[in-house]
């Protein structure tokens, strides 16, 4: 039985037994609600849960936990003469799976019986062809082990199937049966369902946490297995970078570490004072209508895609700066990507995020402040630089740094605007790269995923991801900080 | 009243230093103030009771044109500082506020060092040429404001982490650094205990030497203690004006007596 069929079977249980449990305690206080411990409700949202959580939370675990089994007992089977030369246990596992799915597909359509599918050998039967037949593509033809592996992957697969559709049911319809029983009238269901409802809160919570830690530990993993490939001194203190997938590569990280920290220093040089002195207009000097209207603006500019700031970049801005500094001008600019491009179109998307940010920091200087200066027979311009930027300052550099995280982090503007080079220079007008970049351009194409040159995305992605919560964190402590002022 | 030529004779020595002529404050639609007329001396100590809410705060601010900060105000009507429209185009708020100070009803100390609280306004104003001067002036101003013994050894430490009187009276000296003319002073004793209270009443009474002094108070004591004038507001409306000692022992309006004697407020 499909999960969504599981699912819904076990909602409507669950509905049931909202029904019931509220009969059945308001029956036993003999319909008199004032006599029960709880609200009525309660003893109903007490079954309908006792139904619901259990069941669907071993579910969720069965969904994630049985492919992985399947899996690793079916590559466990696999004779060692299955796996040609060329080729690792892994691949052989997913020339498996798409049998495997492609026999499934074949039943689901009719193509096959299901016993056919069960029984069908590769020496009589030309499977590539059947499968091609629905529209399954196989890029070899399909050999006898990676058959029977196949079939062996769809029986262990529909007998764990049938095992978790009895398991949740089972747990469901005991859940049900025994808050059922449960109620009467001087059962606590109010105390019972707060504590329920706090697992659940808890278990959101984890899944957040976890996913986190998941994707650490993921990137973690796969950096060491770089770093077994590439020795890491050469990674983080290299100065060129060259992948080449013949191998003989030189992945050294400076380069690209440089062109983040240029092409995000050019950034925020353009975002911080535009974006900062944008706040300080709205929240201080404009009059409510121009901040009614502006400041929605000013916000709709941090809703465009990063995509679209990109091509800006790539067909607006870079031109431009080719006709003032390129060799029909200064001279010193080669092409329309380069540091300089998309550093102010990504100083551009940061206006936005800076002065609202700001903005709103700014606003919550308390007005008794501004009066005290103005009081004092201080101007505008004498109050924000003497008392309102200073109040806020710690939030404002939080702000900020949370602008460097982002500009740390963007891709699409660099892919577009800086160019594909990756080198250590000083002239803004050069084309470099970054970091993100660079992950994207060594993921996408047919690399190995277990060369270096692959894995060396993990590494990156593991050096940006402590850059950037380095900086989080150094912000998220500047602005906490600030907070303990006013209260 | 008029069988007290000495008194009479008294006041006619006075200039008036503010001159308030049928003043009308909205807030958006609230009418706050209505149609208020008034005169206040130079060299004198003006005190403005009434029940909360009446519009005493909001009548002050008009006094240093505090109210322009705040978008819905609007106020009407006329009103002169030394002869001189003060809400006329040419007049610069900042310079007006300058020469008018304000002691707000919340303290509201600058997130800076106790010093920096005070040398503010004369910093912005250019009152001192050197570094020492600026010492001094800010010494005068916490010795004035009855802070001096609690602060002198902590200036650098920020004005925030006073207590809610000690701030009061941080505030009272930031007002008095700048020198103003006029001191506007929006229950300045609210959160103060009797002893400072009493410093700040000596104060006052020691400003009325050179400057007018215009207090917002909710004790009928303190009025009694300190005011020369008496005005007592009720819903928006000024009822009566005039003498402290008279209006508290012969008040005209009966909702005045009212009040002072506690019936209403
Ligand atoms: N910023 C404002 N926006 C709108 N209405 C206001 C504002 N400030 C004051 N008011 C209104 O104006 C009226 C007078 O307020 P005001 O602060 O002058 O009273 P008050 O006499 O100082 O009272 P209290 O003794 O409690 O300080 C009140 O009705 C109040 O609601
Ligand atoms: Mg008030």
């Amino acid at each position: 039985m499909p999960a969504t069929w599981l699912v819904l079977i076990v909602l409507a249980l669950s509905a049931i037994g909202y029904v019931l449990g509220r009969q059945r305690a308001l029956q036993n206080a003999g319909g008199d609600s004032r006599a029960l411990h709880s609200l009525p409700s309660y003893y109903g949202w007490h079954v309908a849960l006792m139904a619901l959580v259990p069941a669907t939370g071993l579910l969720a675990v069965w969904l994630i936990a049985q492919p992985l089994l399947v899996e690793n007992t079916i590559a466990g089977q696999l004779p060692d003469s299955a796996i040609p030369e060329s080729s690792t246990r892994s691949l052989v596992m997913s020339d498996v799976r798409r049998v495997a799915d492609g026999l499934d597909l074949a039943v689901s359509q009719g193509a096959m019986t299901r016993d056919d599918a069960a029984t069908l050998r590769s020496e009589f039967t030309q499977v590539r062809e059947r499968l091609a037949e629905v529209g399954v593509a196989l890029g070899s033809d399909v050999n006898a082990a990676v058959l029977s592996a196949a079939q062996d992957y769809r029986s262990m697969s529909r007998v764990g199937n049938l095992m978790m559709t009895i398991a949740v049911l089972a747990i469901a319809a005991l859940g049900f049966v025994y808050a059922l029983s449960r109620t009467d009238r001087d059962f606590r269901a109010r105390n019972v369902v707060e504590q329920g409802i706090r697992a659940l809160l808890v278990a959101a919570a984890s899944v957040a946490v976890l996913t986190t830690l998941g994707i650490v530990l993921s990137l973690i993993f796969n950096t060491l297995e770089f770093f077994k490939l590439y020795s890491a001194w050469d990674f983080f203190f290299g100065t060129t970078w060259a992948p080449s997938f013949g191998g003989g590569s030189e992945l050294g990280v400076l380069p690209l570490l440089w062109g983040t920290f240029y092409i995000s220093l050019i950034a925020l040089l353009v975002a911080v004072p535009i974006g900062l002195f944008s706040a300080v207009y709205l929240s201080e000097y404009a009059p409510g209508k121009v901040r009614s209207v502006a400041k929605p603006l000013l916000e709709v500019l941090a809703g465009i895609p990063t995509i679209v700031y990109g091509l800006f970049a790539l067909l607006t801005v870079g031109p431009l700066l080719v006709q003032i500094f390129g060799d029909d001008g200064v001279g010193i600019m080669q092409a329309s990507t380069a540091v300089m491009t998309a550093g102010l179109v990504m100083g551009i998307m940061l206006i936005p995020f800076v002065s609202s940010l700001s903005d709103d920091i700014i606003n919550a200087v308390p007005q008794a402040m501004r009066d005290g200066s103005y009081g004092l027979g201080a101007t505008k311009s004498e109050t924000v630089r003497q008392v309102i930027l200073p109040a806020a300052l710690p939030g404002i550099v939080g702000a900020i740094l949370l602008a460097a995280s982002r500009a740390i982090g963007e891709t699409m503007i660099v892919v577009l605007g800086a160019g594909a080079a990756a080198r250590l220079s000083m002239n803004p007008f050069d084309a470099m790269t970054t970091v993100t970049a660079k992950i994207v351009s060594q993921l996408t194409g047919d690399a190995d995923f277990a060369s270096a040159e692959a894995l060396v995305a993990f590494a990156l992605g593991m050096t940006l991801f402590v850059l950037t919560l380095g900086l989080n964190v150094f912000a998220l402590f500047i602005v906490r900080k600030y907070r303990e002022q006013y209260e | 009243m008029y069988d007290a030529p000495s008194l009479e004779r008294n006041v006619d020595q006075k200039e008036i230093k503010f001159s308030a002529r049928n003043v009308q404050v909205y807030y958006g639609d609230t009418h706050a103030i209505k149609d208020v007329t008034v005169e206040i001396e130079d060299n004198t100590v003006t005190a403005f009771i009434g029940p909360s809410g009446c519009g005493k705060s909001t009548f002050l601010r008009c006094l240093n044109r505090m109210n322009d900060t705040i978008d819905v105000c609007r106020v009407e009507g006329d009103i002169r500082l030394d002869g001189e429209d003060i809400y006329d185009k040419r007049v610069d708020p900042v310079q007006l506020r300058a020469k008018v100070g304000m002691v707000f009803q919340k303290p509201n100390p600058f997130p800076k060092s106790i010093y920096d609280n005070v040398a503010y306004g004369p910093r912005i104003h250019g009152l001192a040429r050197s570094k020492a001067e600026l010492d001094e002036i800010v010494e005068t101003a916490l010795r004035r404001g009855a802070i001096w013994d609690e602060v002198k050894d902590r200036l650098d430490a920020p004005g925030t982490g006073l207590s809610g009187g000690q701030q009061q009276r941080l505030c009272i000296a930031r007002a008095v650094a700048t020198a103003p003319e006029v001191l506007l002073m929006d229950e300045p004793c609210s959160a103060l205990d009797p002893i400072a209270t009493a410093q700040v009443e000596e104060l006052i009474d020691e400003l009325r030497q050179s400057y007018s002094v215009i207090i917002v108070t909710h004790s009928m004591q303190q009025a009694a203690r300190v005011s020369q004038k008496t005005a007592f507001f009720h819903l928006g409306h000024l009822v009566e004006f005039g003498e402290t000692g008279q209006i508290f022992t012969n008040p005209v309006d009966e909702r005045t007596e009212s009040y002072i004697t506690g019936r209403i407020g």
